[in-house]
């Protein structure tokens, strides 16, 4: 074990290699290291609040669905009610209408019937003067049968 | 190093005694190892290289595979100060960092096998070659000494000179009487620190490479010997870069402590 300067020499690089870590070496990748650190944990944390944003999206939409089923549900039942009742009225406005045509079709046959009535009774009583003109020609007088004949008319 | 490339009839201790000489320029205690130093400068300048490079692009968002890598090394060796150390130091973190991967680049060496970079620099006309920087007990003591220094540097700054001096004569006997007692005590304690902490790295690495010489020395056998040794080597590697970065963290939390 022969001792000598090379251990001065040594502690003259140690040293010089230590100085170098200190100041070109440690700094630079400890800072890496801690950003990264940093990095890394901001990263989880809104990992976790996304987390917890995504649960809260999720809970609003199965709320709002609920409500558009409900929404939905009840649109249905007023448009059913909506039918029956138009259903109904139009039912109704039917009958009356049916009503009416069938009032005003005996009205028109009953004056159509009086009217052929009177007609008829004209008719006959111009055929009876008419006939009894022709029997009567020769002997009766026009004027004194007129009013037997007439009376007659009248009992039709 | 084998005996046809020297030409002569070279014996197990000749060739293991070669294999543990330093490429030394000088002479005396003024004298350097030039392998041990070369590599050790080489492989800091290694990590320096790769870990600036990789800090310098380092990206927040997601990182590459050798970013990754680095980061949790770095985070490794932060974790081990701070469940350590409870002060506040911008030095000790990165000083850990140095120590570990330096080392543990250090000892890797170890796991070439040990013929190949000596047998090609003796083809270069390089007399002398030792590839594992940990096994010059010159490079360990180095950096344990430099720990020494920034544990007294620590303990001076931390609790003044008095404080200082007063920890090392009023405990563990506190009485005027016992000062040169205590003195003794705490110094041996104090010294023993950086000694042995630099001497367990060498001596783990060294008997490591011993081994390899042996196994070196044994033939055709010495293939799947090799692996087996290498494998289990290869925890030494590491288990001795923590416990000299673990070691270092202690001893400078200590010193920053006031009891």
């Amino acid at each position: 074990m022969n001792m000598n300067a090379t251990l001065l020499g040594q502690s003259i690089a140690f040293a010089v290699f230590v100085i170098f870590c200190m100041k070109y070496i440690w700094p630079p990748l400890m800072s890496a290291i801690e950003d990264r650190q940093k990095k890394i944990a901001d990263g989880l944390a809104s990992a976790e609040r996304a987390g917890k944003d995504l649960e809260l999206a999720q809970a609003k939409a199965t709320d709002q669905l609920k409500d558009a089923k409900a929404e939905a549900a009840s649109i249905v039942d007023a448009a059913n009610k909506r039918k029956a009742q138009i259903v109904d009225e139009a039912k109704t406005a039917a009958m009356t209408e049916r009503d009416k045509i069938i009032a005003s079709g005996h009205a028109e046959v009953e004056a159509e019937r009086n009217r052929a009535k009177e007609e008829l009774r004209q008719k006959v009583a111009v055929l009876a003067i008419a006939g009894a003109e022709k029997i009567l020609e020769r002997s009766i007088d026009e004027a004194a049968a007129n009013d037997i004949v007439e009376k007659l008319v009248g009992e039709l | 190093m084998s005996a046809s490339d020297t030409g002569e009839a070279l014996t197990s201790g000749d060739y293991i005694l070669h294999h543990l000489q330093n490429l030394t320029v000088g002479e005396g205690f003024w004298s350097l190892n030039v392998d041990s130093l070369l590599f050790s400068i080489g492989l800091g300048a290694l990590f320096c290289w790769i870990f600036s490079s990789v800090a310098k692009k380092a990206t927040t968002g997601v990182p590459g595979k050798l970013q990754c890598f680095i980061e949790m090394t770095v985070e490794f060796v932060d974790g081990t100060v701070k469940d350590t150390f409870h002060g506040r130091s911008a030095l000790i973190a990165p000083l850990s960092l140095t120590i570990f991967v330096w080392i543990i680049f250090m000892n890797t060496m170890d796991l070439i096998p040990v013929d190949w970079l000596p047998s090609a620099s003796y083809a270069m006309g390089i007399e002398y070659m030792r590839v594992v920087p940990t096994t010059d007990p010159n490079i360990t003591l180095g950096m344990s000494f430099s720990v020494f220094f920034l544990m007294i540097f620590y303990s001076i700054k931390i609790k003044g000179v008095g404080g200082f001096v007063k920890e090392l004569t009023m405990q563990p006997f506190n009485h005027p009487v016992m000062i040169p007692v205590n003195l003794v005590m705490e110094l041996v304690a104090l010294i023993a620190k950086p000694i042995s902490l630099g001497l367990r790295l060498f001596g783990n690495m060294y008997a490591g490479e011993m081994i390899f010489f042996l196994i070196a020395l044994l033939g055709v056998w010495q293939l799947p010997l090799h692996f087996v040794w290498a494998v289990f080597h290869i925890m030494v590697v590491i288990l001795q870069a923590f416990i000299f970065m673990m070691l270092t963290v202690v001893y400078l939390s200590m010193s920053c402590e006031d009891h």
